[in-house]
C-alpha cells in the first residue's frame, strides 16, 4: 500500500464536517473556533478510577497546558483522545461532529496526532524511517528511501534541528534529538491537532529549549492546535496560551496563561494536598 | 552521531585516497578492514570462507574432494533447506517470535501433496500449490492464532502444533515412507530433483526476502514491531497483522522445502521420534549464527543465508575428511559455539569502534 508524502492533502472525504448546518441540531453544540470538545469523559481501570468527568475545549490554533501531579490521570486522558483506548462514558467532539475513534490510525486520520511520553521511536531503525513510520513513502512494492532521506534532511533543516546524519540508528541521538524527531514526524504527518505527552521530562535545559522552541514555532505559524502535558508550571506557562489543571480525574482550574502564574498554581496543588492529608488524619 | 562523523569519511573518501598516491594505501587497507567489520555478516562471511579452506584443502587427504562437482551439490543440498527455512525464522525472531513446528510443516507437506496426487487424482501442480498453502499457510494461521490472538508465548504455540503435527504424520502414515507419485514427478526436476534446483531456489529467495526485510515496509514494520512493540502500536501498525503474516510465510517456506526434500530424495518420509525437529533447529541455528538477535528487533537474511553455509559446511566437511557419526555433533556443537563467540566478540568491537 502506498501513502502520499506526509506533506500531501488530506483526502476530503475524512474532513470532519463544517459546524455551521449541524450546528442549530446538535444538543451541545460547540462554539466556533473550538476544533476540539471533550465532554464528560470517565475511565476505570478495574477498581480504579482514573477519570471521573473530564470536560476540555481546545480552539483553533490554540497551545493548551494540561497540568496535574503524577497519577492525575493526564496521560489516560490524553491516549483517549488520540484513539490509543476508549472512554467508559462521555464524547468527542471534533469541529462540530460527535467522533468516537476506533484507532490511533483513525484518529490520525481525522487529523489528531501524538507524541508519546515514550516517544514511540524504534532504535533499531534510522532517523528518516523512524520519521515516516507508518507513513512510509513507496515505490510500490519497494520502499523510496532515497525520497525520504531527502525529505527528512529537509524537514529537519527547516524545524532547526541539529542532527548530523538522518542514516543514523535513533539510539545513538541524545534525549532532546529524539524528541525533536518524535516532534518532527507529528508535524509534518499534516496533524491540525498536536498532542503531546510530557514533551520535556527527562531533559536538559538546552534540549527543552529546542522543543520549546519548536512548539512556539507552530504556536506562530497558527495552522495547528497543540495540547502539550507539563509538570513544570514555569515551562508550561511560557508557551501555552492556556492552561487547565488535572486533579482526582476532573479538570479544575482552567485559565488563561496571562491571567495566572506559577505561585498560584502551586498554592491550589499544595492547597489539595494539604486538604487530602488531614482528611486522610480524621478518618485514621 | 559520532559514528556517522567517522564512517562517512572512510565511505566516501575512499576513491580520492586512492587516486592520491602510493602513501594512502596502508591507510586505505586499514579503513577497508574496518568498513568490512562494520558490515555485521563479515564475519559470519570470514568463518564460512576459512571452513571452506581448511575442509577443501587441508584435512582432505591432499585430494580436494570437497571441490569435486558431485561434492559441491551435496553441499548445496544441505545448504538450502537449512537456508530457506532459516530466512522465515529471521522474519519471526526479528518480530519477537519463533516457529518450532516448521520441520513438522516440512515433513507433513509432503503428505498432503502425496494424498492429494495419489488418492484424489488431484493434478501434479495444483496438488504442490495446494500442498504448500493449505500446511503451511494453514498451520502458519494457526501458530498465529494461537500466539497473537490467544496470547501464548510462540514456543509453548509451536511446540505443541508440531506435536500434533508429528502424530497427524504417523497416524495417517502408518509410519510408513511412500514413493513420489509419478503425476507429480515432471514438476519435481525443477524443485529438488535435479542437483543444483535447491540452491537455485536458496539463492533467489535470499534475493527476495533480502528485499522484503530491508526494501518494503513489511520489513520495516517487522522490525519495527520486534524494537518496540508499544511504539510500533502507537504509530499505528497493525502488530497483530505482521506477527500473522511471518507465522504464515515461514510456515510456507517450510512446506515448499519438505515438498523439495520429497523429491530430492524421492520419498515422503514419516520424520518418525522427533526426527523432524531438526530442520528447524539448523535453521533457527543459521539465523542465529548470521546475527539475528533472539531478543528479537534485527537480523539480516544475507547472515541467515551465511550461517546456513557454515552448518552445511560444517556437516559435510566432516563427512569428507571421514569423522565417525558418532563425535561428529560435538565438533558440530563446539563449532556452532565458536562461529557464535566470534560474532558476538566482533559485535562488542565493532561497538567500541563506534563509541570511540
Amino acid at each position: 500500500m502506498s501513502e502520499a508524502a506526509p506533506q500531501g492533502q488530506q483526502p476530503s472525504a475524512q474532513e470532519p464536517q463544517d459546524p455551521a448546518p449541524s450546528g442549530d441540531a446538535a444538543p451541545a453544540a460547540s462554539p466556533p473556533g473550538d476544533v476540539l470538545r471533550a465532554e464528560h469523559i470517565a475511565k476505570r481501570y478495574g477498581a480504579v478510577t482514573a477519570l471521573t468527568d473530564i470536560n476540555l475545549h481546545l480552539g483553533r490554533g490554540e497551545v493548551l497546558g494540561l497540568l496535574g501531579d503524577n497519577g492525575a490521570g493526564k496521560s489516560t486522558l490524553m491516549k483517549i483522545l488520540c484513539g490509543f483506548q476508549p472512554a467508559d462514558a462521555g464524547r468527542i467532539v471534533l469541529e462540530g461532529s460527535e467522533v468516537t475513534f476506533k484507532s490511533v490510525d483513525h484518529a490520525r486520520s481525522l487529523g489528531i496526532d501524538t507524541v508519546y511520553q515514550d516517544l514511540a521511536l524504534v532504535n533499531q531503525l534510522s532517523v528518516y524511517h523512524n520519521l515516516f513510520l507508518n507513513r512510509e513513502v513507496t515505490r510500490w512494492p519497494l520502499l523510496a528511501n532515497g525520497k525520504m532521506r531527502k525529505l527528512a534532511r529537509q524537514y529537519l533543516d527547516e524545524m532547526g534541528i541539529n542532527i548530523p546524519s538522518v542514516d543514523s540508528d535513533v539510539a545513538a541521538l541524545s534525549g532532546g534529538q529524539r524528541q525533536a524527531i518524535a516532534v518532527a514526524r507529528a508535524v509534518h504527518s499534516n496533524a491540525k491537532i498536536l498532542l503531546l505527552d510530557e514533551p520535556l521530562a527527562a531533559m536538559g535545559a538546552k534540549e527543552a529549549a529546542i522543543i520549546l522552541d519548536l512548539v512556539r514555532d507552530l504556536k506562530n505559524k497558527g495552522q495547528v492546535s497543540v495540547i502539550i502535558i507539563a509538570h513544570n508550571y514555569g515551562q508550561a506557562l511560557e508557551i501555552c496560551d492556556r492552561v487547565n489543571l488535572l486533579q482526582h480525574g476532573e479538570i479544575t482550574f482552567d485559565k488563561q496563561s496571562a491571567d495566572t502564574s506559577v505561585e498560584e498554581l502551586n498554592d491550589i496543588v499544595i492547597a489539595e494536598y494539604r486538604r487530602a492529608a488531614l482528611e486522610r488524619q480524621r478518618t485514621a | 552521531m559520532s559514528d556517522t562523523v567517522q564512517r562517512a569519511p572512510g565511505v566516501t573518501g575512499g576513491k580520492p585516497a586512492g587516486s592520491a598516491g602510493r602513501n594512502g594505501g596502508l591507510g586505505q587497507l586499514g579503513r577497508a578492514g574496518r568498513l568490512l567489520l562494520q558490515q555485521r555478516e563479515a564475519t559470519v562471511f570470514l568463518v564460512v570462507v576459512l571452513l571452506i579452506l581448511y575442509f577443501g584443502y587441508i584435512n582432505s587427504n591432499g585430494r580436494g574432494v570437497f571441490f569435486t562437482r558431485l561434492d559441491l551439490i551435496n553441499l548445496s543440498q544441505i545448504a538450502a533447506p537449512i537456508m530457506i527455512i532459516a530466512y522465515g525464522e529471521v522474519l519471526l525472531l526479528i518480530c519477537g517470535e519463533i516457529d518450532l513446528s516448521v520441520g513438522f510443516i516440512y515433513a507433513f507437506a509432503p503428505f498432503v501433496m502425496h494424498f492429494l496426487a495419489a488418492y484424489y487424482g488431484v493434478p501434479g501442480i495444483l496438488a504442490i500449490i495446494f500442498a504448500i498453502i493449505l500446511v503451511g499457510g494453514g498451520v502458519g494461521l494457526i501458530n498465529g492464532f494461537l500466539t497473537v490472538t490467544l496470547r501464548l508465548p510462540s514456543f509453548i504455540t509451536t511446540l505443541g502444533t508440531g506435536f500434533i503435527l508429528g502424530g497427524l504424520i504417523l497416524t495417517t502414515g502408518h509410519g510408513e515412507q511412500a514413493t513420489i507419485d509419478a503425476s507429480v514427478q515432471g514438476i519435481g526436476k525443477y524443485l529438488g530433483t535435479l542437483g543444483w534446483a535447491e540452491f537455485i531456489w536458496a539463492a533467489g529467495l535470499l534475493v527476495v526476502f533480502h528485499l522484503l526485510l530491508r526494501r518494503t515496509r513489511w520489513g520495516l514494520h517487522t522490525i519495527a514491531v520486534g524494537g518496540n512493540a508499544t511504539g510500533a502500536r502507537e504509530a499505528g501498525i497493525n502488530i497483530a497483522r505482521i506477527k500473522y503474516g511471518n507465522f504464515m510465510i515461514t510456515g510456507v517456506l517450510g512446506a515448499f522445502v519438505g515438498i523439495q526434500i520429497s523429491f530430492q530424495t524421492q520419498v515422503v518420509d514419516t520424520f518418525s521420534g522427533g526426527a523432524a525437529y531438526q530442520p528447524m533447529f539448523y535453521a533457527v541455528a543459521a539465523a542465529v549464527i548470521g546475527g539475528t538477535a533472539m531478543l528479537g528487533g534485527s537480523g539480516t537474511m544475507i547472515g541467515a543465508f551465511l550461517g546456513g553455509a557454515v552448518l552445511a559446511v560444517l556437516t559435510d566437511g566432516f563427512d569428507v575428511i571421514g569423522v565417525s557419526a558418532y563425535p561428529l555433533e560435538i565438533f558440530f556443537g563446539g563449532a556452532i559455539l565458536i562461529a557464535m563467540i566470534a560474532n558476538v566478540q566482533f559485535a562488542r568491537l565493532r561497538g567500541q569502534g563506534r563509541v570511540k
